[in-house]
């Protein structure tokens, strides 16, 4: 029988409910870290994180165009870093954009989506997250 | 800590070896400097070696067995780009701490035509292209796309940076390439990752390159006059978005602002760099990080040809990673090769006329920051 997975843990696939990406919050700094910390980066203090759901919608940062990438990966894509207003950015791919700085502008609301990126190795779908633009405006 | 010299330098031409290995290049490379320093191995009393794929697999000790195994104490350093500038660093403590009086550091890569890094993971499931992109031309690509959005830096002002650098290694035998491009045919390269086109990459490559120190009392009898004013080690500090796109620019100023002090000097004192050009979009963001320039006027920098050689000041005479070539483990060291000859009055076709202080800037991405700050 297979299975869904996220790609990453921080993604969360809830059996009932929207996909969401959940951080690591420092309880004496609030930064926010995407994955479990022995003691936080930023203020070094000790085991003190709660989780905490991140929103669905942010805003671009920056971004590169990849037209050369590792063998077998689609060209081109736009690998985007975008902040979420909680205060923690991510790492992601843009979609539903044309790939051309044209089209692409620093701010610009951006919104989460998921889609099946692969099968694993044991024939389990894989589910990513996406950023694109957003599209329900303010 | 007592003072360090530079006794003696030695490089390799960067290019493709295939048919010789890791220990070879490396080898030739410490009896190039050993030949400069006036010295022999016997002389050596510890070995730094920097090689950052083979970093499990004992490359000093083979460089020994391949120039004289006098069983002195070696360490094998590995620290992404910065790992020869590191292994540099390692010596220059040896030295420094009154431990040794004679310290050698080699820096080696064999990367072939590897491809390109940061795609790596072998979980099986394909993050890149999915994820965005963990690949340095775009990592890099970003890092430059920041700068232009809070300095409205424009691509062409990068691929100046891939004109000049590619222009200073035509002064260069030892350049992996000494080819000169336009502008023109810059921008209209083949595209790696916006803004980043092919020239704007450094290549893959292969070579070595090695450093001898010395106390003052043996810099004394070989009349070696180069002098180690500074060489810091820093790592990034946590910083807003570190998460997913490296933070080149932090580590990099706390080093510069560490290695000004140790040295006495500031940037207006410093007659050329030899900075971490691994994309052309990462030359301008250094431009400010290491105090060549105010804030947010690194594009106008190269605009007016401050950087180039016979500018104010010189940024990557030796052609840079750029054309130089970006052996990863070779890099660190051979930027303090290039320093020292200017130092020495040796540069040739390409030396900057009277050097009086050079300084070599390498990022191991991850990240560590090197800065070594000679004068001669």
């Amino acid at each position: 029988m297979t299975a869904r997975r996220p790609i990453v843990p921080f993604l969360r696939v809830p059996a009932d409910g929207e996909p969401y990406l959940a951080g690591h919050r420092c309880t004496a700094c609030g930064a926010i870290f995407l994955g479990p910390r022995l003691a936080c980066g930023r203020c070094m203090a000790r085991g003190s994180f709660e989780e905490v759901p991140l929103s669905r919608t942010g805003t671009l940062w920056v971004y590169s165009i990849v037209h050369q990438s590792s063998p077998g990966v689609p060209v081109p894509y736009v690998a985007a870093i975008v902040d979420l207003p909680e205060g923690v950015s991510v790492r992601c791919s843009l979609v539903d954009v044309a790939p051309d700085p044209a089209a692409l502008s620093f701010g610009m609301p951006v919104e989460m989506t998921t889609a099946v990126s692969q099968q694993d190795r044991d024939g389990n779908d894989v589910v990513a997250f996406f950023f694109r633009p957003a599209q329900g405006g303010a | 800590m007592r003072d360090v010299h530079v006794a003696g330098v030695g490089m390799i031409r960067f290019g493709r070896y295939k048919d010789r290995d890791v220990p070879d290049l490396g080898g030739e490379a410490a009896l190039l400097a050993l030949d400069d320093a006036g010295l022999g191995v016997r002389d050596v009393e510890f070995l730094a070696a920097g090689s950052l794929f083979q970093a499990n697999a004992m490359v000093g000790q083979r460089i020994l067995q391949q120039i004289g195994q006098t069983g002195i104490p070696v360490v094998n350093v590995a620290n992404a780009c910065a790992t020869g500038s590191t292994a540099f660093r390692e010596a220059w403590l040896a030295v420094a701490s009154g431990e040794h009086d004679v310290g050698m550091a080699v820096g080696v890569e064999q990367m072939g035509k590897m491809g390109l890094l940061g795609g790596g993971g072998g979980s099986g499931v394909r993050t890149e292209g999915v994820l965005g992109s963990g690949l340095m031309p775009a990592v890099f690509g970003q890092a430059g796309m920041e700068h232009m959005r809070r300095h409205g830096t424009t691509q062409a002002q990068f691929a100046k940076v891939a004109v000049k650098n590619h222009r200073h290694s035509t002064r260069n035998p030892l350049s992996q390439y000494q080819v000169e491009v336009s502008l023109d045919d810059v921008l209209h390269a083949r595209m790696v990752a916006y803004p980043n086109t092919l020239y704007m990459c450094c290549p893959t490559g292969d070579g070595a390159a090695a450093a001898v120190l010395v106390s003052p009392e043996k810099a004394r009898q070989l009349g070696a006059n180069v002098k180690v004013l500074a060489s810091v080690l820093t790592s990034d500090p946590w910083s807003e978005r570190d998460l997913t796109l490296p933070d080149v620019n932090t580590l990099t100023r706390a080093a510069a602002a560490r290695a000004y002090e140790r040295a006495g000097v500031g940037p207006e004192d410093v007659d050329l760099v030899e900075l971490h050009d691994c994309f052309a979009t990462a030359e301008l963001l250094h431009y400010e990080n290491l105090g060549l320039c105010g804030e947010g006027e690194a594009g106008r920098l190269i605009d007016d040809g401050e950087t180039a050689h016979g500018g104010r000041i010189p940024v990557n005479v030796s052609g840079g990673l750029l054309s130089k070539g970006h052996p990863l483990g070779a890099t660190g060291v051979a930027n303090v090769f290039e320093i020292v000859q200017h130092l020495r009055g040796r540069a040739g076709a390409r030396q900057v006329d009277g050097a009086r202080v050079g300084l070599a800037h390498v990022i191991g991405l991850g990240s560590a920051c090197t800065i070594n700050i000679l004068g001669g």
